[in-house]
This record gives C-alpha cells, sequence and structure tokens, in this order.
C-alpha cells in the first residue's frame, strides 16, 4: 500500500512538473483526486486494509493528497503568471501613438478674464451684480454727478435712444442702481457690456465690458481703496507686482486715481510692451463722491466708500498678449482653440 | 497741451530738475505728463562758427570749402549749401559730434548722425554747417530759417559758444494730460503753478504793467452786451496805428513748441494769451465794425454765418453772436467772421477777452459744427475774473513788441465777479477719509503754494477763483492726498462687518451652460448687440413681425451699428460665415447674447433685456447634436423633466422641416434647427448649420441647484422590446409619451434603439424598435402586471395606427 502511494505521488508529481498548460493541470486532479481517480480509488480500497492499519494508511493518503493538491496550486498560480506575462509581451504598444481627446469648447479670452477678476473679488467678500445696458440716462450720468451739459459727456461718446435712454458708457450706472436699494455694507461687482461711440480699430470697440466695484460701509478710507486694488494686481498679475497711484478726476469719485501697474512682462524695467515706462495703466477709481451718495439717499458723514472700474479687454489684451482687439469679436476657432 | 519747459521756468525760475524728474513728480501729483521731447536729443559738439573765407571746390561745381573760425580755431568744411556767405555766423557740428537729421527734414534717426572729419572729392572737411533740420526742429520753429540751406544766426552771435543754447534748443516739450476738471490747468501759467508746488520752488507770475495812451476806448468803441446769462463778462481794449511784423523769436519759439504756428505779432498775441492765461482772446478789425459798435445777443433762428475759414455756418436762437452796429461779425467763443477779420491792411483792432457760459460753447460748437482751441476752452467754463488780466497783459506785450499804440481805458462789462468759496477745514476728517495721520499744519502748507487760503478765525478754507474743481471737503481732500502723495498713503483692507461674496442665481444658471457648451465641444463667441436693420431681411423674417420693432440709437455709428438685436441669431451666423470662409472644419461656438425688446415704441420705458444662450455649428454633428446639448445643459440645472419639442413654431430662418420649439413643463424655453438653406446662403455659409437658442428668463423658474437621493434599484428590472411598422406622420415623440403616460410608475426608461426606412417597409411607414424598462421600486414585478401595462401599450400603439412586427 505504501509503495503504491509512494508510485502516485510520485507520477503525479512527474506530470505536474511537466504541464504547461492549466488545462492539464485540471486532467491531472481529475486522474488522481477525481471521483475516479487513483488516489481516491485507493482510498475507497481502505475496506480492506486490516482496521489497526487504517489510521496510518489514512494519514499517508491524505498526506499525499495534500502534497498533490498544494503542488497543482502551485504549478497553477505559476503557470497563469507565465501565460499573463506572454499576454502582457503581446500587448505592447506604441504610447507615443496619438492621444484620443473628446473635443472640449474653448472660454472666450474675456470670459476667462472675467472669471480671474470674480474670482478674486468673491474671494474677498464681494457680490456679482449686474445691471441693464440700455439704461436711463439719471443712472449713468445724472446721479453720478454728470448733470446735462456737463463736458464729461463728450469725453465718452454716448449712444443715444432718445433724450432720456442710451446704451450704458460704463458700468457705474449699476453702483446708483445698488446704492439704492440696499444698505451698506456693500461690496460688489458688476461686470458688463458697455458702448462708446468709437470705430472698430485694433484698439477701439464700440462695444466692450468693465467690471465695476463698489464698496461702502462706515470708515472706507483711500488707504483701503488702495490696499484692495493692491490686493487684486498681485492675485491678476503676479505676487511681484507694485501698484502706482496717480491722481486724475472722475466726476463720481474724490479723490480719485488711476492705477497702473508695474509691467508683468519685463517687471519694471521698461520694455516694449509697457512702452519704456515699466508701468501699465489698468483701472479707474476712487472715493464715491459725497454728492453720489447723497444722490443715492446715503449720509456721506456716516458712511463712505471707493468704487473703481476695469476695462475688461483690456485686461484680456494684456494678459494674454493680443494684439488686436477686433479678434475678440470675430470669433475665428483658431483664436478662441487658444485659451 | 504741449509746453516748453523753458515757459514754466520763466515763472518758476529755480526749477532745476531733469525731464524725467520732472515728468515723475508731476504726474504724482496730478499734472500727468503723458511724454516729452528733448529739443537737444543727439545734438553734440554743434558750435556758432564764422564763415571767414569762401572757396570754390577745384572738382566739383555744387560744393564750396569755407574756412570757419569756431573761436579756438579755424577749421575747414566744405558744404553744399547755396545759402551762405562770407562773415556768417552759422551753427557748426564738429568732428565727432552728433545732429539729429538729414537736410531733408524726413524723420528723424533714433540715434542720430554722427558727423566725422572726412574729404568731399578729395578736399579736406572736418565739420559740418547744420540747417534747421539737420538740427532736429523745423522752420514752424524757427521762421527765420531758409527753406534750403545753413541755419544763419544773429550777427552778434558770440562765435565759439554752444550753439544748441544759443537756439533756445536745449529745452524740452512736455505733453500733459490735462483732466476736464482743472480748467486752471489748460494753460501756462496754470501749470507752472502746480509745478512750483510739487517741487516747493516760488512761482513768479508776469507782473502786468499799465499800458494805453491818454486816450479813452469810450470814445471809440460802445459795448453792448444782451445777454449776460451767456456773457458773464465781456472786456475790450483797443489797440491803433498797427504795425503788423513778425513777433520775436522767443515768442514764436514758445507757440511753436505748444503746436501753434506763429503767424505775426497781432495773431501771435492773442495766442500767447490763450496759451499763458487758458484765456481765449479775439482781435477784431476796428475798421470793418459798422457803427464802432459791438452787440453781444443770440442769432436768429436759420441765420447763417461765414466764418474766418470760409465755410458758412447755420445758426439757431441759441447761438450766442458778436454783431457789430449791423450785422454779425463773429459766433461767440467759437470762431471770429470772414467779414472782420485782421488782414494784412489793419490799422486798428479791437481786442475781445470775454468769458462766455461754458454749457452754450459747448452746445453750439456741436450744432455748428465746429470745435475750436477757443471754444474747447470755453466750454470747461472759465474764470470771468481772468479776463482783465489776460487782456491788459496782452495790451503789454502790444506795447513791449510795439505792435501798436494802445487806447487808453477798458470797456469791461460784467456781471459780476466770483468771489472765493469757502469750505470749512477740518484735517481729522480729512485724515479719516485718506486713512492716513497728517497734521493740520503739514496740510495747511501743501495750500499756500496752490493760492487757497486759510481763515483760522472762522476754520474754512479760501479757494481761488480760478480753482471750480474745489467744492467741498473731498476736493480738498484730494489736494492734500496728491501733494502728500498718493503714494504714501497706507495700505490696508477695509475693516468692518464682513459680507458674502457670490455670483447672483442668474449668473450660476449661466455659468451652467458655458460649462455644458464646453464640455460638448463649442467654443464662446462674442458679438455686438446692434446690427443693421438689414439683418431681418438676410433672417426671412417678414415685414410685419414683432421681430421688427427694435430698440434704435439716435447716433450710431452707422447703419450696420444702428439697431439693438431682437433675436440672437445674426451675430452667430456670421461668427460662423467667417469661421466657414477661412476654412475652418467642423465649427461649434456659443454665444451668451442679450437680446432687447422694447415693451412699447417709441421707447419710454427701458426694454425687456433677455439673455439667450445660442449654439451654432456646422460640420460634425446634427440637429440632435443640438438637442443633446441643450438636453444636458437643463438636467445640469436640475430640470430632470420631459422635454418637448414641437415642429410647429414659426422660425423662418429655419429649415421648415427641421426645426422645433422646446418646450418644458408647457412654456417655450427656447427653439432649434437647421439653419434655411436660403439663411445659410444668405450668410455664405456652405454647408447644413445647425442653431439652437435658449431663452434664459424663460427657462430659470424651473432650474435648480437642489438635489436629492433616491435609493440604488434593490429589485430587478424588466425589458421588453417592441419591434413596429410606424406610419410616417407619427413622431417618436408621440409614441413615447404614449407609453410613458401608459406605464405609470413603473417605466424606468424607455429606449428607440433602431429606426429604419426603406425597401423592405411599406410606403409611408417606417419602422422603429423601442426598448422599454419597467421596474418597481418596492417589489419584483410580476408577469401579469408587467402584461397589463404592456396590452395598455399596445393598444395604444394600433390606435396610432402602428402595427407590431413579428
Amino acid at each position: 500500500m505504501k509503495e503504491q502511494l509512494e508510485k502516485i505521488k510520485s507520477k503525479a508529481l512527474a506530470r505536474m512538473e511537466a504541464a504547461q498548460a492549466l488545462e492539464t493541470l485540471n486532467d491531472i486532479r481529475v486522474a488522481y483526486l477525481g471521483k475516479k481517480g487513483e488516489l481516491t480509488t485507493v482510498l475507497k480500497s481502505m475496506k480492506d486494509v486490516a482496521p489497526e492499519d487504517r489510521p496510518k494508511v489514512g494519514q499517508m493518503v491524505n498526506e499525499v493528497r495534500a502534497l498533490i493538491e498544494s503542488k497543482l496550486e502551485e504549478t497553477k498560480t505559476a503557470l497563469a503568471r507565465k501565460a499573463r506575462g506572454e499576454q502582457m509581451e503581446k500587448e505592447v504598444i506604441d504610447v507615443t501613438l496619438p492621444a484620443k481627446r473628446e473635443k472640449m469648447g474653448h472660454s472666450h479670452p474675456n470670459a476667462i478674464a472675467l472669471a480671474e477678476v470674480e474670482r478674486i473679488f468673491v474671494g474677498m467678500g464681494y457680490e456679482v451684480v449686474e445691471g441693464p445696458e440700455v439704461e436711463y440716462d439719471k443712472y449713468n450720468f445724472e446721479k453720478l454727478n454728470i448733470p446735462k451739459g456737463h463736458p464729461a459727456r463728450d469725453e465718452q461718446d454716448t449712444f443715444y435712444i432718445n433724450e432720456n435712454i442710451l446704451l450704458r458708457s460704463q458700468t457705474s450706472p449699476v453702483q446708483v442702481r445698488t446704492m439704492e436699494n440696499r444698505r451698506p455694507p456693500i461690496r460688489i461687482i458688476a461686470p458688463g457690456r458697455v458702448f462708446r461711440s468709437d470705430a472698430v480699430d485694433a484698439t477701439h470697440s464700440p462695444s466692450f465690458h468693465q467690471i465695476e466695484g463698489l464698496v461702502i460701509d462706515k470708515h472706507i478710507t483711500f488707504a483701503d481703496l488702495k490696499g484692495t486694488l493692491a490686493e487684486f494686481a498681485r492675485e491678476l498679475f503676479g505676487p511681484e507686482t507694485k501698484v502706482k497711484f496717480r491722481p486724475h478726476h472722475f466726476p463720481f469719485t474724490e479723490p480719485s486715481a488711476e492705477v497702473d501697474v508695474s509691467c508683468f512682462k519685463c517687471g519694471g524695467k521698461g520694455c516694449r510692451f509697457c512702452k519704456g515706462s515699466g508701468w501699465i495703466e489698468i483701472l479707474g477709481c476712487g472715493m464715491v463722491h459725497p454728492r453720489v451718495l447723497e444722490m443715492c439717499g446715503i449720509d456721506p458723514d456716516e458712511y463712505s466708500g471707493f468704487a473703481f472700474g476695469v476695462g475688461l479687454e483690456r485686461i484680456a489684451l494684456l494678459k494674454y498678449e493680443i494684439d488686436d482687439m477686433r479678434l475678440l469679436y470675430e470669433n475665428d476657432t483658431r483664436f478662441l482653440k487658444q485659451f | 497741451m504741449n509746453t516748453a519747459l523753458s515757459w514754466i521756468k520763466a515763472y518758476v525760475p529755480d526749477l532745476d530738475v531733469t525731464a524725467q524728474e520732472y515728468t515723475d513728480a508731476m504726474t504724482l501729483s496730478g499734472t500727468k505728463v503723458e511724454g516729452y521731447e528733448c529739443l537737444d536729443k543727439n545734438l553734440e559738439k554743434i558750435v556758432v562758427g564764422q564763415i571767414k573765407e569762401i572757396r570754390r571746390h577745384p572738382d566739383a561745381d555744387k560744393l564750396i570749402i569755407c574756412q570757419v573760425d569756431i573761436g579756438t580755431e579755424t577749421i575747414q568744411i566744405v558744404t553744399g549749401a547755396p545759402n551762405v556767405k562770407e562773415g556768417d555766423k552759422v551753427p557748426v557740428v564738429l568732428d565727432g559730434g552728433k545732429v539729429a537729421g538729414g537736410h531733408d527734414g524726413g524723420p528723424l534717426p533714433e540715434d542720430g548722425i554722427r558727423i566725422k572729419s572726412g574729404k568731399l572729392r578729395g578736399v579736406d572737411s572736418q565739420g559740418m554747417m547744420c540747417s534747421i533740420e539737420e538740427l532736429g526742429s523745423s522752420r514752424d520753429m524757427y521762421p527765420l530759417a531758409p527753406e534750403s540751406g545753413i541755419y544763419i544766426l544773429p550777427e552778434d552771435t558770440e562765435v565759439g559758444r554752444d550753439a544748441v543754447e544759443v537756439l533756445g534748443l536745449h529745452d524740452v516739450v512736455f505733453e500733459y494730460e490735462v483732466t476736464s476738471n482743472r480748467v486752471d490747468c489748460y494753460s501756462v501759467l496754470g501749470i507752472a503753478r502746480e509745478a512750483a508746488a510739487t517741487f516747493r520752488k516760488p512761482f513768479v507770475p508776469p507782473v502786468i504793467t499799465e499800458s494805453g495812451n491818454s486816450e479813452d476806448i469810450h470814445d471809440y468803441l460802445k459795448v453792448t452786451v444782451e445777454n449776460q446769462e451767456l456773457c458773464p463778462r465781456y472786456c475790450a481794449r483797443m489797440v491803433k496805428n498797427i504795425k503788423l511784423a513778425p513777433s520775436p523769436e522767443w515768442m514764436q519759439r514758445r507757440l511753436a513748441a505748444s503746436g501753434i504756428r506763429p503767424i505775426n505779432n497781432i495773431v501771435d498775441i492773442t495766442n500767447y494769451i490763450m496759451e499763458e492765461y487758458g484765456q481765449p482772446m479775439h482781435a477784431f478789425d476796428y475798421d470793418l465794425l459798422a457803427g464802432h459798435e459791438i452787440i453781444v445777443k443770440c442769432a436768429g433762428d436759420g441765420d447763417q454765418f461765414q466764418t474766418l475759414d470760409g465755410q458758412v455756418r447755420k445758426l439757431d436762437h441759441t447761438v450766442l453772436m458778436i454783431n457789430d452796429g449791423e450785422k454779425e461779425v463773429g459766433i461767440a467763443g467759437i470762431m471770429g467772421g470772414e467779414n472782420s477779420k485782421i488782414t494784412d491792411h489793419v490799422k486798428s483792432m479791437v481786442f475781445e477777452c470775454a468769458c462766455f457760459d461754458g454749457t452754450n460753447i459747448r452746445l453750439s460748437a456741436k450744432k455748428v459744427g465746429l470745435r475750436t482751441d477757443a471754444s474747447g476752452k470755453y466750454e470747461k467754463g472759465l474764470d470771468p475774473n481772468t479776463a482783465l488780466e489776460a487782456v491788459n497783459r496782452a495790451c503789454q506785450l502790444i506795447e513791449e513788441l510795439g505792435a501798436g499804440e494802445v487806447v487808453g481805458g477798458i470797456i469791461d462789462i460784467c456781471a459780476g465777479l466770483k468771489e472765493p468759496r469757502r469750505i470749512p477745514f477740518h484735517a481729522d476728517r480729512i485724515n479719516k477719509l485718506l486713512g492716513t495721520d497728517i497734521s493740520k499744519e503739514t496740510m495747511l502748507s501743501y495750500f499756500g503754494p496752490l493760492e487757497i487760503g486759510y481763515d483760522e478765525e472762522n476754520n474754512q478754507v479760501i479757494v481761488p477763483t480760478w480753482r471750480q474743481d474745489l467744492e467741498r471737503e473731498a476736493d480738498i481732500a484730494e489736494e492734500v492726498a496728491r501733494f502728500f502723495g498718493y503714494d504714501k498713503i497706507p495700505t490696508t483692507l477695509p475693516a468692518g462687518e464682513s459680507t458674502t461674496g457670490k455670483l447672483s442665481y442668474k449668473l450660476r444658471i449661466e455659468e451652467k451652460a458655458r460649462q455644458v457648451a464646453e464640455f460638448s465641444g463649442f467654443s464662446q463667441a462674442m458679438t455686438y448687440s446692434f446690427e443693421s436693420p438689414r439683418v431681418f431681411d438676410k433672417l426671412l423674417i417678414p415685414e410685419d413681425s414683432m421681430l421688427r420693432r427694435t430698440v434704435v440709437i439716435s447716433n450710431p455709428l452707422g447703419e450696420d451699428f444702428s439697431v439693438m438685436r431682437t433675436l440672437p441669431l445674426n451675430g452667430m451666423l456670421t461668427s460662423l460665415s467667417t469661421n466657414y470662409n477661412r476654412r475652418n472644419k467642423d465649427v461649434r461656438l456659443y454665444e451668451m447674447a442679450n437680446i432687447y425688446l422694447p415693451k412699447s415704441l417709441p421707447l419710454t420705458e427701458l426694454p425687456d433685456e433677455r439673455m439667450q444662450f445660442v449654439l451654432g455649428m456646422y460640420g460634425d454633428g446634427d440637429f440632435f447634436t443640438m438637442k443633446g446639448v441643450v438636453e444636458e445643459f437643463f438636467e445640469s440645472v436640475g430640470m430632470n423633466g420631459r422635454v418637448h419639442y414641437d415642429p410647429k413654431g414659426s422660425h423662418p430662418y429655419l429649415h421648415p422641416g427641421r426645426k422645433a420649439d422646446i418646450v418644458y413643463n408647457n412654456v417655450t424655453v427656447g427653439y432649434l434647427g437647421e439653419v434655411h438653406p436660403d439663411v445659410a446662403d444668405n450668410y455664405k455659409i456652405g454647408e447644413k448649420a445647425y442653431v439652437a437658442v435658449v431663452d434664459m428668463p424663460a427657462m430659470t423658474e424651473f432650474t435648480t441647484f437642489g438635489r436629492k437621493y433616491t435609493g440604488l434599484a434593490k429589485f430587478p428590472a424588466v425589458t421588453r422590446d417592441l419591434s413596429m411598422v410606424v406610419p410616417k406622420s407619427v413622431l417618436a415623440g408621440q409614441i413615447e409619451d404614449m407609453i410613458i403616460q401608459r406605464s405609470g410608475k413603473i417605466l424606468e426608461d424607455c429606449r428607440l434603439f433602431d429606426i429604419y426606412e426603406g425597401s423592405q417597409i411599406k410606403e409611408g411607414f417606417k419602422s422603429m424598435a423601442y426598448s422599454i424598462t419597467f421596474r418597481a421600486q418596492d417589489h419584483t414585478l410580476e408577469e401579469k402586471e408587467i402584461t397589463g401595462v404592456m396590452n395598455k401599450i399596445l393598444n395604444g400603439l394600433q390606435s396610432m395606427g402602428i402595427e407590431l412586427r413579428a
């Protein structure tokens, strides 16, 4: 009996050793461990063994069985690994072949620049609001301290619908609407389309976009205006950006300023981009004129505030180095795809 | 405004700064310098020389050989200039020196022209004698210069001196951008005052001495101002025995640097005063004034008047005119008349120096279509107090220049002088507005040089009359800020109650639309809001359509930009056309475009501005691609209900068989379709193009950002496939509506998986196959439930004339 088991064991091991395929292993399992397998047959013949020898023989049979089973498992793992290895070798690809891409659309450069600006100001607690593009004269001018006959009206070459209704020439009317409808504290930005009677060329368009900013609260100072716009400029143009405030005049702010940022191309040394000056003008701003506050029903003795206006196209052209404003309104996909 | 630094220095003698320092400091104190031009740029080693001897060149007919004394030595110069003679004093550039340009007066090279000793036709030449063009200037600046040839200096010029200095070319011309509120700075004196305050140097304005003979102007001239509201002040003085001549070089040069062409002493003096004081003047020929009288009054409606530029101008009753005893002789503040202008024969003249109402001048200038230097100054609102000083200054110059005999006395009709304004002064409040901590004394020290006074008793600042921009405390704060220095004001962030940063709901929905469009391959376009009314014809819009009722711009840039769009397709189709004609393939664009629908016409209230989400494409994709984008968008903003497509809506710009209204919850929220082939032709788009338009305000009520989870299905689904033959007139949407309605809650999905029309199917029919999935949330469906629903569906199909295929 023992010899028989030894023989089965060695034969089985030899066959497994020689096996090349997973199917062969299955045959081996059936041949030895299956219902009619050799080892099973031995087990069945246990009844012929003397009762006192049965435990010993049983143990031997089980040992052989365990050995075959573990060897089967081992061989199976080895064969599977080998097969996978062969398969993977066949599956080698040329990773430098072209990518397959979903065709995504692209945002307009104006919209990208606007999103940047919105991100910065929303992070500082500003709400983004809108106002009408066809606007009353009183909001676009009169309540901004630009009465009828004021010379500033000529500077802006406004499109009129009739005496009282016009295409807004600035986003500042949203300031007035906001102040009339809300109580301080107010922190808003108001992006939008504005219109001026400028013929189309590389640097002019009769329709463009501005972003207005307005903060009204107690104790708002010119220093706050400076700090806010300096922060804005660093966020938009990079942490090294410096800002310069120059006195200027707007009818609806006093004191007023124009703001230059250090040229982000040359860092302020002077280059072709900034026309050698090292500075690039980007926006106008100031402390809200007390008369404007009064006209909007806000007491200038209690509240103060600042306002600013940025040209969106100006930022887009500067940031993305676009040399002709007309490109922004042609919508050539070769242009748009670059953004 | 352009002014030579030398002119500023005439009133701020201690000013000693480089051009760049001046530029930076003036800009930071509020007088923006746009740029400057150094007149001595590229002028090196140029001295005064005297020609001692001229010989002919042995080998060249057109050249001469000059021996030129340059003070230290005599050098030999060969020249081709025709105009020099022995004894002439001329500018000479020496070996190794530089001149600014060529003798032809063409554009100046950036780095000038280096001059070296050399041989001309074999004869040594150790330098060059210069024309005014070679010195970088022009005959406008130096009218005495010959048209072509060497500039001849005055006989008394010292030989060997720096010729650039002699010619006054060590000067810088600054270009200023003066803001509209600073009327006083549209003058050399105004800017000089700012410069003095900026650099803390004494300001020395001209001292005006008395002028005039013992006669009285009132014996010569009568002036009446009928409309004092439009003419608060009218000053007149008289000059007789006029000797017309060129004005002196210093005056010519100052005017030329300011961009004004010198003409003769009289004209130059009026221009000089306009620059110096910012006060326009006019000179009338006294002998041409009928009745020796001046009457200031408005024109009659329909009057015509020939201005001294020869143009005939149409007038009306709002235009203020200067008249003599019989006729109109000038448009007040804008331009004098042809009929009274100073000619070379003038003997006596009247100087007018007046103050007119700024708004009226501005409107009149627009009306008569003539904006002049004078009207540009008046329309900003001049200080009537300046007029008297200015006219006296002019007469002083007449006498200084010997241009004529000033008649004594002055006619001054004045509705009242301006009183200096008083503004309460609270240093603490100014500091509070600026966020600074500047002492009261420091603030007051800024005011002195600006001639802003201080009344300590009443704690008020007293504003000079020329500073019409200073009206209240905030204005005074700006004066403090700009002389303290904007750059020295601290930078802080607003303190106080915090606020929530956010987008409005409308903008959030629009953001979703943009995202979905871009994920679907559409790039963002932007087009103009105004367009040509002819666009409606291109889009086949009927004559009587409401869409032709537009908001019309009264002063458009041209017809092409004259009406506000009432539908957003023209911009999109134009953009598609641009791309098509540039051979761009598979173009997909979208735009967030406002349309403007008038509520009534003529417009009395603001129009309805409706944001339209517009998609357009040609190339890869079709009608159903557009539909997909619309549905993706709706789903992204919580519109998960069924979208209906109604092919009946009227959209003349769309293919009649390939268009639909987009209907959600029984509300039409947009439309889509293939662009009508005629319209595509009109826009020169040579492929099938598709558009979709979503009317954002109409759909917003159905949107939500709220989301609610429903449990994942626990019970199995059952799928039934139906293959059918359908009459062509029956739409897939109708079949789906029926299936949805008859299945009730257990319907999970109903999907068309095959559609076929062709030879195997009988005429007038199409083959369609649907896969219908049922599932219950709370139990496993039993066969009889399914059979029940399927029977209802089959009955429904039958009633629609649909047969099942075997």
